[in-house]
Formats: structure tokens, C-alpha cells, sequence
């Protein structure tokens, strides 16, 4: 596999779990953080993404 | 009795550092020990399993080199994980190959699995000493 989007998403998904276990207890909000964690580590990669678009390497 | 009592009284009873050596060793143990069952699971499924993604994606297991500290401490990072990087560097994984594409994936679920773990021990650190 040598999508960087789909490994992007494979270790958001797995730090959002880890996270979301560890630091809340009861199953809905660890389903309700999980969820914005996994979010908010996709968009902001998306975002700097595109920031650093117009950059050359 | 009720399981949290159970737990309660388990970690009153328990040796903190004895229970943060086997969370270290292996992840999700430490947790199991108080009869936190669920987190345990989670985290002895999903680290290892982070950990194992990292060496298919030809990530390295750094060596212990003090003279390159950044080095040194991914290997402190690679080592987080437990039982489970012993296991690895002795089947002969880890090896990394600096020209694959995912080599620098590879290594961020490696060198992250094993801080996750860290955590998790201090969580377990935590309970084995009342505080939650």
C-alpha cells in the first residue's frame, strides 16, 4: 500500500482509538471523541496540505 | 462483588511498578490487572497492530546510538512498545529500507506505537495508585 492518503487515514484512525480508550470512559463519548479527533487530524492535513501547495520542495 | 470493587481492591493490593513493567511489556495488560477489560483490549489489539503496520510499511527499528541523539531517542520510542519490539528485532524485522516509499510511514507507526504505549503505562500508573 503507497497511498500516503489511505496510510494517512490507517494512523489517524489509530490514534484516535488509543486516545479516545484512554483519555474518556464511557462507550459514547469515546465513540463522540474518537470521532472529532479522527476528523480533526484528516482536515488538518488536508488543510496544510493545500497551505503548502503553492511552496516548492 | 461488583467488578470495580473488585478492581479497587485489586489496585490497592497491587505493586505499581510491577504492573507498570507488565503494561510496558505487554500493552493493554495494566489495565486488564484492574478488570478494565474493554480499554485493555482495545489497546492490546491496536498497538501491536500499529506496531506490526509500521514494519510492513519498511519501517526501521533504530539502534541505541548515543552519538546521534535524534537516533537515540526513536530507539527509546521503538523500545515503548514492549515485549513486542524484542520479539520483532529477534524474527529478524525492522531492518527499514531507506529507499521505500513508505519507509518514513513506517517509521511514525513505529516510533508512535510505542509512545501510545508509554501512555497507556502511566494511565496504568495512575489506577494502580487510586488517583482514577
Amino acid at each position: 500500500m503507497t497511498s500516503h492518503f489511505l496510510l494517512l487515514l490507517l494512523f489517524a484512525l489509530f490514534v484516535s482509538i488509543v486516545f479516545a480508550v484512554l483519555l474518556r470512559d464511557d462507550a459514547r463519548s469515546q465513540l463522540t471523541f474518537g470521532a472529532v479527533l479522527f476528523g480533526g487530524f484528516v482536515m488538518s492535513a488536508v488543510m496544510l496540505g493545500w497551505l503548502m501547495y503553492p511552496f516548492p520542495l | 462483588m461488583p467488578v470495580r470493587e473488585a478492581a479497587a481492591e485489586r489496585a490497592q493490593s497491587a505493586n505499581p511498578v510491577l504492573v507498570c513493567l507488565a503494561a510496558w511489556a505487554v500493552p493493554g495488560v495494566g489495565h486488564l490487572w484492574f478488570g478494565r477489560r474493554f480499554k485493555g483490549l482495545v489497546f492490546l489489539v491496536t498497538l501491536p497492530l500499529m506496531f506490526v503496520t509500521g514494519l510492513w510499511l519498511q519501517g526501521r527499528l533504530f539502534p541505541f546510538e548515543p552519538s546521534q541523539p535524534l537516533v537515540a531517542l526513536a530507539a527509546v520510542a521503538d523500545v515503548g512498545i514492549g515485549l513486542t519490539y524484542f520479539a520483532a528485532r529477534a524474527l529478524g524485522f525492522g531492518g527499514g529500507d531507506v529507499v521505500a516509499v513508505t519507509y518514513e510511514y513506517g517509521n511514525a507507526f513505529l516510533i508512535v506505537a510505542g509512545l501510545l504505549n508509554l501512555l497507556v503505562v502511566i494511565d496504568a500508573w495512575d489506577i494502580a495508585l487510586g488517583r482514577k
